[in-house]
């Protein structure tokens, strides 16, 4: 996470968890980044990643996506996984954050 | 010699086919290097194979104290064994594949939309702001928005 900060990144989680189930996740984890919670899906929903009733008790939820966002709001790189299982890792992240210096 | 053997290794491959599927979700989901690609499960899923060849062998010898059930009880837990590693298969190759096409996704060049959501102290948070809060005394380079399933 240190190298996040020194390179000017700031993480960003989003799901549809709530904010008592997030900071479940928290207390084991320990990520100090913002983790904020899309009850309803409806940012989820915006963003076309619903993955519908695949939550539990058939609720919607985000399938995984990492977005690159510059300050002015654009992104300037995408990963939709097209395995959940597979995850783009924090190195290569970095990497590609070379591309907003 | 007609010795009453206990079939440990047909008993053993079934104990490992279930730590084999069920320890990628426990453990091994949490390293990468495990997680993309599930070399250590299918490793342990290579000493089920090997454990229930023994088993077969062993509960289908002539010499059992007794033959017939021993050949069904040695197919039944084969059988279970064989079908746990398909459903691990099954959940991580095939399964993990099931996603929406998401083809509306903000794409490269194009702005994301805003938003404003509650963080995990309850305190509302906008898109605004996490793109313009100083790091470190700095003002950031960029945002990670980071998407995911949740956590159940």
């Amino acid at each position: 996470m240190g190298s996040f900060n020194q390179a000017g990144i700031r993480p960003v989680a989003i799901s549809a968890d709530t904010p008592e189930e997030t900071r479940d996740l928290l207390k084991s984890a320990g990520y100090t980044f913002p983790f904020l919670s899309d009850r309803n899906a409806e940012v989820i929903r915006r963003y076309d990643l619903v993955h519908a009733h695949a939550g539990e008790g058939g609720r919607d939820i985000a399938r995984p996506a990492e977005f690159l966002v510059d300050p002015s709001g654009t992104v300037r790189w995408i990963n939709l996984t097209e395995n959940y299982w597979v995850r783009a890792r924090p190195a290569d992240i970095l990497d590609k954050a070379k591309l907003l210096q | 010699m007609n010795v009453r053997r206990f079939n440990w290794p047909l008993w053993a491959a079934f104990l490992l086919a279930l730590i084999a599927a069920f320890s990628y979700f426990a453990f091994f989901v949490r390293f990468p290097v495990t997680r993309d690609f599930p070399w250590a499960n299918l490793l342990l899923f290579l000493l089920v194979a090997v454990l229930l060849l023994m088993g077969i062998r062993r509960g289908f010898a002539r010499d059992r104290a007794h033959p017939t059930g021993s050949k069904i009880i040695t197919s039944i837990v084969s059988v279970v064994s064989v079908a746990i590693f398909a459903f691990f298969v099954f959940v991580i190759f095939i399964g993990g594949r099931w996603l929406p096409p998401s083809t509306g996704a903000p794409h490269v060049g194009q702005k994301v939309p805003e938003f404003t959501l509650n963080d995990s102290n309850g305190r509302q948070v906008s898109l605004n702001e996490l793109l313009s809060t100083p790091i470190e005394g700095k003002p950031p380079k960029g945002v990670l928005l980071i998407f995911y399933r949740g956590w159940w």
